[in-house]
């Protein structure tokens, strides 16, 4: 099945993505959200700006993905990522996987967000009182 | 012969530009790229020493020769929790 990608700058809906990984060969669904935290290294954050380049992001997902499909047959895969300006609280990325049993939901889901994390060319610059940073992450 | 550089995050923000057409003698590589963004952009140091390279929507090496038309991105740091740059 053709796995949901976007990257967006309007909020995400959650339950587009998890509809979008239902089937009824599925037995389990692991939904992993990331949120803006208030917080980052000793210091208080205001809020977040995330760049992207995007082209280059949906095919890096796109790879992810389909390294899960091999490796834990998972064929109901979503992904969305914001970007733009995010307030805290704010969900920054939704990873949505759908497998038959919930073992490998977890570990795709896993693999998904910490490989997506450290290859997908999304970043994020922290905005607070003191400065901003962009930071690796 | 004339390429595409595009300008994310950290890089954009001190270049000041989204992207730009380099033109570039025939058989220029990747290193050869960041070695003239050097020289015409010092403050890019930092950020570059730090970053991968990719053309046309894949990771390449410095090594990698560029072709006519290619597009050339610089990648700071995408994971982790340490710095790129500081403004303020």
């Amino acid at each position: 099945m053709e796995p949901l990608i976007s990257i967006t700058r309007e909020p995400i809906d959650r339950n587009v993505l998890i509809a979008s990984a239902s089937h009824p060969s599925v037995g389990g669904i692991a939904v992993f959200e990331g949120v803006v935290r208030d917080n980052a290294r000793g210091k208080q954050v205001s809020y977040l700006e995330y760049d992207v380049y995007p082209e280059m992001a949906i095919t890096q997902i796109r790879t992810i993905i389909e390294e899960v499909q091999r490796r834990w047959g998972a064929e109901h895969v979503a992904v969305a990522h914001r970007v733009g300006r995010l307030e805290i609280g704010e969900t920054s990325v939704i990873v949505v996987v759908a497998t038959p049993h919930r073992a490998e939901a977890f570990e795709a889901c896993r693999y998904i967000i910490d490989t997506l994390k450290t290859t997908v060319p999304i970043w994020k610059k922290e905005v607070a009182s003191s400065g901003e940073e962009w930071v690796e992450g | 012969m004339k390429t595409r550089i595009r300008y994310f995050a950290s890089l954009r923000e001190i270049v000041g530009l989204s992207e730009e057409i380099l033109t570039l003698p025939e058989g220029s590589r990747v290193g050869d790229v960041r070695t003239l963004l050097l020289s015409r952009y010092p403050r890019l140091q930092r950020a570059l020493e730090r970053s991968t390279c990719a053309v046309n929507h894949g990771y390449v090496s410095s090594e990698t020769t560029l072709q006519e038309g290619d597009e050339i991105v610089f990648i700071p740091p995408v994971g982790g929790g340490g710095r790129v740059t500081w403004n303020h």
